[in-house]
């Protein structure tokens, strides 16, 4: 697909860049703010008010340029560029950029990093964990709340140069849908909060403030049984944390992992070995697939079988839908979804990856391979763009069938300089990435150091099980209203039938109601269980089943979004979001015909209105109403979906936020929702 | 469509008779007939007659009428047209002036008056009535648990079907109730295709999906031909083609028309060439902005500067009641012609004709740029 061909050459850091400062003051993660470096949280709302500093740097990158010699000038300059080049208009101000580029001698490599590990430019380390798209999104102000008319002000005296090109926010609340007495308390608890110089939830009364909304619906709360499983606060609510801490404490750490890579590259034979090395697949079994693949004349899919299951999938030798299986490192619980990496079967890529906390990223080391899947138009960089865009910020990279290579150093060494490269344009972070040498058919330095001698004189790093062990744990957004996206629907053991997919957010216990969206259906939850062990309770961050009941089987369909009744997401088929757009081959009009991705839903829509272009590096509305968009660039849109459909507001809640567009098989964009109209 | 019959004067005005002989006919006159034009045709009036001992009986008669049409409506996938309107000339039955309501019919003659033909209408009869127009398509666009069976002739797209089933997702133990689904969903297209198909008329049958969809239900479609002994299926095996498509939506269909192998064999529907222009306009927007412009303030600058090389305009945009704006896109179509340009007429009932629609309806790719229009503020603003 040549439209993929050059994604090489575009900058997506400065995108991630700017999402992610934004993403620093998005309601519920200000808490991270001190004091002693708000200076560097940027605020759009000040954009108009910016001018002073763009002054004050101009003088001091003046003074610095003074000191230095003509050479040393050109060099300067010449790193600067170069750095722009990695990261696009970098959010660092020129000044310090300068001050940098001296700090570590024109060592552009050591610059980078440095601005990449640098928290107070890019996200926040300390809570690094949790999902992260790659856009800037208005955040949502209160005009109602004192608090936040004092945040406006206090961020337009300190923002830097940086601002973001939202000239809306303040209406944006008027366009807050029926809920809005839930939200507005869950918002009041969460600005002052998210203010507080102090840091996270220390005063008692913000925490307060902070749970009514949360969680479930009050009335269903209140009436439900009053068991002593469930942690009583004081005010007679449940505080789902404490709950959380009761019902998992003990339990390892649950991480959801997708594996993703170009068609061939060995997902399934990696994670099939994988499993077979930590004794999650019994012998007898693994017979039966070594014989009947033999039969089949696929014998070097063995280990591949233990994913693939289907019937097609086994005669074909390649993955269609995303395969699950669990198994246990020293301290997490994981739970992998095997991603087929066919261009056609994307959608049950992205469907699998939206589930997703982190993921491995496997490539194919054997000469002329991994260039087609990384150069020519293969799924490598489209996946893992996909990823980036769809939360999973930690990712391993899995350097596969090194054997082909006879464990060639230098071959290792090549693929992860391209890959590096890529992966921090892509808007990873280089902590944030690991590289792994494998085989996946041979077992080599999956489960345990490795035995080749050609690998061991010179690897001396971990094997991947304990990179995977490695990862850090995500946040799970428990104590915000309960949501679930519904990602396959099918009928159970016993009667009803099941829906399974992701809490997204808040806590959901067997006996509750739930809404069916977009269609508005009551339905109550029979039963609850997360990989065939049943619960009485499901947190945000669980891929769960639910047993429905007082529906209809054919009124629950993918995609469809499960919420708490007394706090029901919002329901539209009109909606505006802020797109980047990826390396397109023709540009974008009004009208334009895409495939919406949000969740596990895929739906047919139109781009009906291009409301402006926005410039890439800052934010800021750089045309009104333009003709077209074209490759690369970031703007706000209005998409209307063939029908309506269950999302939220990005600012509101991250997972229900994000929306990928595709056209003719390949992904051009990737959006957060900024208004649903 | 048949031309009987045509008398037009030197000023444009005057009547043409036709006899619609298929569905597609029915589109055309729909995009004949405006609101003011009079019609004639047979049609069945409900008469109320009243005895000599003043009882009352209402019978059905037929009768050859004349309106003044105010009101026309299409039902696209009937394919019929309802004309609205006042009586105006005497009749047995009718009084003048009384309201009735026309249902055009296959194969029943209409005469049509009209006060000015223009170019745009002139070329819609000539079109209709083209013997030489290419034959019938039938096209299926899948995905697991998605599909469309559409209908393409040389004016139209028509959805006949759309199956849109839920096929649960393999798990772990249970990939039965995703095979078992599968062949459900499998069984309900080829339902669908059997009765929505006419194998008499329609000369290829393009089976498109992602994947190994379109193999799978192929396969699975002759297995069960062979089975039933499904004569029709086996005998037409031949039509049918399998060709890649990004998904089971319907607007895959552009895709699947841009097909290589598909517009080979059906190198001279319209469809296949409207899909081509409007590529085209997007390729010129992208390599050489100022030449490609869309709306109809910038296009008909773009006109007055006699640039347009190529015209792409909705023939939505010629069914409007306002006099005034549809007389604006006939002289627009003309003046194009006039000074060298090629005009394309879309049809809205075609792909991309209906993305046509969303961009304004009306586009263009000029002979030279005219970057001073790019500054110009587009009539939405
Ligand atoms: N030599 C060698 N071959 C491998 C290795 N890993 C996988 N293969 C082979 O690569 C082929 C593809 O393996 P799969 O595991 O099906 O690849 P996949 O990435 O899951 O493919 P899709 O799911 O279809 O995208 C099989 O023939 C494997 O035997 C390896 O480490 N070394
Ligand atoms: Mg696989």
């Amino acid at each position: 697909m040549a439209r993929h061909r050059d994604i090489r050459n575009m900058d997506y850091e400065d995108e991630y860049d700017a999402y992610d400062d934004v993403y620093g003051h998005s309601v519920d993660d200000d808490y991270y703010i001190s004091p002693s470096n708000k200076q560097f949280i940027y605020n759009r709302e000040s954009s108009r008010d910016s001018r002073f500093e763009h002054t004050e740097d101009d003088i001091q990158e003046v003074d610095e340029i003074e000191e230095l010699s003509d050479t040393d000038k050109a060099k300067l300059n010449s790193c600067i560029d170069q750095i722009k080049d990695i990261l696009g208009s970098t959010l660092v101000p020129r000044n310090e950029l300068v001050n940098l580029i001296m700090k570590y001698k024109f060592n552009i490599d050591l610059v980078v990093n440095a601005i990449l590990e640098d928290s107070r430019y890019s996200k926040h380390n300390g809570n690094a964990t949790e999902k992260a798209g790659p856009f800037v999104v208005p955040t949502v102000i209160e005009p109602s709340t004192t608090t936040s008319s004092v945040w406006a002000v206090a961020s337009a005296t300190t923002s830097t140069n940086i601002v973001k090109g939202f000239d809306v926010p303040e209406k944006e609340a008027e366009t807050q849908p029926k809920t809005v007495d839930f939200i507005q308390k869950d918002r009041l608890g969460g600005t002052p909060r998210s203010q507080s110089p102090a840091g996270r939830g220390q005063s008692p009364a913000s925490a307060r403030g902070q749970s009514p909304a949360s969680g479930r619906g009050t009335p269903l709360f209140l009436s439900s049984d009053g068991d002593d499983v469930r942690v009583s606060r004081k005010d007679g609510k449940i505080d789902p944390e404490a709950r959380f801490k009761k019902e998992r404490g003990d339990e390892k750490d649950h991480l959801y992992m997708v594996v993703i890579g170009h068609v061939d590259a060995g997902k399934s034979t990696l994670m099939g070995r994988l499993l077979c090395d930590l004794g999650q697949v019994n012998k007898k079994t693994m017979h039966k697939y070594e014989q009947e693949s033999k039969k089949l004349g696929k014998q070097s899919f063995m280990y591949a079988w233990v994913l693939d299951e289907t019937g097609e999938e086994r005669n074909r030798g390649i993955t269609m839908d995303v395969g699950r299986y669990q198994f246990e490192t020293k301290t997490k619980e994981v739970t992998l979804l095997d991603a087929p990496g066919h261009k056609d079967f994307i959608p049950n890529m992205i469907s699998g990856a939206g589930q997703a906390d982190v993921g491995v990223l496997v490539v194919d080391a054997t000469r002329g391979e991994f260039e087609t899947g990384f150069d020519l138009g293969g799924q490598t960089r489209e996946h893992a763009l996909l990823v980036r865009s769809l939360g999973v910020t930690q990712l391993a990279v899995v350097i596969n069938k090194l054997d082909t290579v006879s464990w060639s150093k230098d071959r290792f060494e090549e693929i992860v300089q391209k890959l590096k490269t890529f992966l921090k344009q892509a808007g990873f972070k280089e902590n944030d990435v690991t590289f792994v040498p494998c085989s996946g058919l041979t077992g080599q330095n999956l489960v345990k150091p490795p035995t080749e001698n050609e690998l061991l004189e010179w690897y001396k790093g971990p094997c991947l099980l304990e990179v995977i062990d490695k990862f850090r744990a995500p946040a799970r957004p428990i104590t915000k209203p309960f949501k679930f996206s519904v990602n396959d629907v099918f009928k159970g053991t016993g009667t009803g039938f099941c829906v399974a997919g992701r809490v997204e957010t808040g806590v959901l216990n067997t006996g509750d109601k739930v809404l069916v969206c977009p269609n508005k259906d009551l339905a109550a939850v029979k039963s609850l269980a997360i990989e065939e062990v049943s619960k009485v309770v499901v947190f945000a961050g669980d891929q769960a089943t639910v047993t429905l009941s007082g529906i209809e089987m054919q009124n629950v369909s993918v995609g469809n979004i499960l919420c708490d009744p007394g706090n029901p997401v919002q329901v539209s088929s009109r909606f505006e979001a802020r797109i980047v757009i990826f390396n397109i081959a023709v540009p974008i009009t009004k009208g334009y015909s895409v495939v919406l991705h949000h969740q596990s839903l895929v739906e047919p829509a139109v781009i009906s209105k291009l409301t402006s272009q926005l410039n890439k590096s800052n934010g800021e509305v750089q045309k009104k109403h333009p003709r077209f968009l074209s490759k690369n660039s970031s703007a706000i849109v209005e998409i209307s979906v063939s029908k309506p459909i269950a999302l939220e507001v990005y600012s509101e809640c991250k997972e229900l936020g994000r929306v990928m567009l595709r056209v003719g098989g390949a992904t051009i964009a990737a959006g957060l929702v900024t208004k649903v109209l | 469509m048949k031309l009987i019959h045509k008398d037009i004067d030197k000023g444009g005005e005057g009547s043409v008779t036709l006899i619609p002989e298929e569905p597609e006919d029915m589109w055309h006159a729909y995009n004949l007939i405006s609101e003011g034009d009079s019609v004639k045709s047979s049609t069945i009036r409900k008469v109320q007659t009243e005895s000599s001992t003043g009882s009352s009986t209402s019978t059905r008669v037929r009768t050859t009428l004349t309106i003044t049409v105010e009101n026309i409506d299409f039902d696209t996938q009937a394919c019929m047209l309802r004309l609205k309107g006042r009586n105006i000339e005497e009749n047995q039955y009718v009084k003048m002036g009384a309201y009735h309501t026309l249902d055009l019919e296959l194969n029943r003659k209409f005469s049509l008056w009209k006060h000015e033909w223009d170019s745009v209408s002139l070329e819609r009869i000539e079109l209709a009535c083209d013997p030489s127009k290419s034959a019938d398509v039938a096209a299926v666009v899948m995905q697991e648990g998605l599909a469309h069976v559409c209908l393409i002739t040389s004016s139209m797209t028509l959805i006949r079907a759309k199956i849109d089933v839920n096929i649960p997702r393999k798990r772990k133990g249970f990939v039965q109730q995703h095979e078992k689904g599968l062949i459900k969903f499998y069984d309900q297209v080829m339902q669908a295709i059997l009765r929505h198909v006419d194998f008499e008329i329609v000369k290829c049958i393009l089976i498109a999906s992602p994947g190994f969809v379109r193999d799978q239900f192929f396969e699975y479609m002759f297995q069960m031909a062979v089975k039933t002994d499904n004569k029709v299926l086996l005998e037409n095996k031949s039509k049918f083609m399998l060709v890649h498509s990004s998904s089971g939506f319907k607007h895959s269909l552009k895709e699947v028309l841009q097909d290589p192998s598909v517009m080979s064999k059906i190198s001279d529907t319209k469809a296949a060439g409207e899909v081509k222009a409007l590529e085209s306009f997007y390729t010129t927007l992208q390599c050489e902005p100022a030449k490609a412009f869309y709306g109809k303030k910038h296009v008909e600058r773009a006109n007055e500067a006699q640039a347009i090389e190529t015209l792409l305009i909705s023939d939505k945009l010629f069914r409007c009641d306002d006099v005034k704006l549809r007389k604006d896109y006939v002289n627009l179509v003309d003046s194009v012609r006039e000074s060298g340009g090629d005009a394309k007429i879309f049809s809205s009932m075609h792909i991309s004709g209906e993305q046509l629609e969303q961009l304004t309806g009306v586009a263009a790719i000029l002979r030279f740029p005219m970057p001073e229009l790019e500054d110009s503020e587009d009539e939405e603003n």
